[in-house]
């Protein structure tokens, strides 16, 4: 029953979903390692990215490459509006505020788009040249699939660019470090903070857009639970390290999708069970995750 | 150049300075000495934005900066070198320097300034492209001064540049801010080391918990008996 072709499409598989979370978990880990915030919120910008790009297909007549921009930007720019109204308030406060905020703003985009939306979910039409099968290396593959993994990989090679030779990424390491010790650097650590707010909403929106093309559908909670696996995916990585973020998503990825493709139909049903009780082994063979940094070398 | 009035902070309900009072002229070098506690690394932290005073106020240039944030502060040119040197571990020696010149605009003068630093500093050349985590302490007080050199002070604020280095080291250390008297920077120093800080400077605050004790030229305070009791051990 595990024919070679069934094999190379559950790899496939794991390389969408693997991408997809860790998108969404570089997101968090952006914002973690300079605010050491867990931004509950981080999932909804996925549903949010998600609906602006149903709307953009649906009621422009854009090329498709617009479903996937203009998401981007919309939701970047709800990313600086929340840091700037929700948690720079927040500043200084102890770091349980802040965590409590996000989810009340998490409640609120939910509850937001419960009301003007409603949870019926509305199918997602993709345009035909997405659809379309193709043959790679004899594997038939849907278009979406290739366009998810190079899309996710382009991303994370342009981020990882960013953060190592720009000086506004170096900013972002230095925070990373010392928030305090940055502004004396003649550093506007609020530019930075909002510069992470925009790059982890904006990765969100593009995992979201992915995840509502992969499926086909959009609700009020979609970003919830991948949200949620992306948290796993970013501790599992090690919380704060972007690199670890990127391993993390993978491995939750492929962790997931063969779990459910190899398991007898009575144990697979219990894949986010599983999920969880991954995380659970890796924080107590290495509780800084697997690439994290241990705190408490810290001087 | 800087003149500081009647500074009040407190950390929560402790009252730390209790109305300080100081003036810094242009090329002076001004030490700011006294026990654990008194106050020098809190007075410097207040000048730099890093605490708010409670009241009083901070006029550099005869411009208030009391309530500007930190980096704007910088820009002006009052840059904090901080205790316990605070380099960025996890940036290279080049990036922790690139850092601190990130937000001037002038190509040349950076080069320049970079090439100096650089110059004054030959190992942090020869280790650029390594971590700042893995040099010896010396060598990050090096990079500490070095970066705040990069953000082009007009006043350095230079806080306990000797603290837990070796005595070669320290020498090493003490040398450069001689050089960089001599190019006529202006620096407010705080050091525990009391008897070498009078040595450098032209003139002298002597802090006790939170007060002005006493100030005037630093060879006038290294003779007074009752600062040699004190702070010079006898």
């Amino acid at each position: 029953m595990f024919t070679p072709s069934y094999v190379a499409q559950q790899f496939v598989n794991a390389l969408n979903m693997g991408s997809i979370y860790a998108l969404v978990a570089i997101g968090l880990t952006v914002v973690y390692g300079i605010l050491r915030l867990i931004n509950f919120a981080h999932g909804d910008m996925m549903t949010v990215g998600a609906y602006v790009a149903l709307a953009v297909l649906t009621s422009l007549t854009l090329p498709a490459w617009a479903a996937l921009l203009i998401p981007i930007f919309v939701v970047a720019a709800i990313g600086v509006i929340i840091e700037r109204f929700a948690y720079r308030p927040l500043r200084g406060a102890p770091e349980v505020a802040m965590l409590i905020t996000s989810l009340a703003v998490s409640s609120l985009i939910e509850n937001g788009a419960l009301m003007t939306l409603t949870a019926q979910p509305r199918p997602v039409r993709l345009p035909a040249e997405l659809v379309q099968r193709v043959d790679v290396l004899g594997v038939n593959i849907a278009v979406m699939d290739a366009v998810i993994v190079v899309l996710a990989l382009a991303l994370m090679v342009g981020l990882s660019l960013f953060v190592r030779y720009t000086s506004i990424g170096i900013a972002m390491r230095a925070c990373s470090e010392n928030v305090r010790v940055t502004q004396l650097m003649g550093v506007d650590v609020n530019r930075v903070i909002a510069t992470a707010f925009a790059i982890s909403a904006g990765l969100a929106a593009v995992a979201g857009v992915l995840w509502s093309g992969k499926f086909g559908l959009v609700d009020p909670f979609m970003g919830f639970l991948p949200g949620l696996k992306a948290f796993v995916a970013a501790v599992i990585g090690g919380i704060g390290n972007i690199a670890g973020a990127m391993l993390g998503g993978y491995l939750l990825g492929f962790a997931e999708v063969f779990f459910v493709a190899f398991m007898p139909s009575e144990i697979s049903g219990y894949r986010d069970a599983f999920v969880f009780a991954l995380l659970l082994v890796v924080l107590l063979l290495r509780p800084t995750g697997l690439l994290g940094a241990h705190e408490a070398s810290r001087a | 150049m800087l003149t500081i009035q009647d500074l009040h902070v407190y950390y929560g309900r402790i009252h730390a300075l209790k109305g300080i009072s100081l003036e810094v002229q242009a090329g002076e070098i001004v030490a700011l000495i006294g026990s654990n506690g008194a106050g020098k690394t809190t007075t410097l932290a207040a000048l730099s934005g890093l605490l708010r005073p409670r009241s009083g106020a901070v006029y550099f240039e005869g411009k208030n900066i009391t309530h500007l944030p930190v980096h704007q502060i910088v820009r002006l040119g009052v840059v904090h070198c901080p205790e316990g040197r605070q380099v960025f571990a996890r940036l290279s020696v080049a990036e922790n320097l690139q850092l601190a010149g990130a937000h001037r605009s002038e190509r040349t003068a950076y080069m320049r300034d970079l090439q100096r630093i650089y110059d004054l500093f030959p190992v942090l050349a020869q280790r650029r492209s390594q971590y700042a985590g893995t040099l010896s302490g010396g060598e990050q007080q090096m990079l500490a001064i070095g970066r705040a050199l990069m953000s082009r002070p007009r006043l350095l604020l230079l806080d306990e540049p000797s603290l837990g280095l070796a005595p070669m080291v320290v020498e090493n250390i003490f040398k450069v801010v001689e050089a960089l008297r001599q190019d006529g920077m202006t620096i407010l120093l705080v050091e525990q080391n009391a008897y070498r800080a009078l040595q450098l400077a032209d003139r002298a605050y002597v802090l006790e918990t939170g007060y002005v004790k006493i100030h005037g030229p630093a060879r006038e305070l290294t003779n007074n008996p009752a600062i040699k009791t004190a702070y010079l051990g006898g």
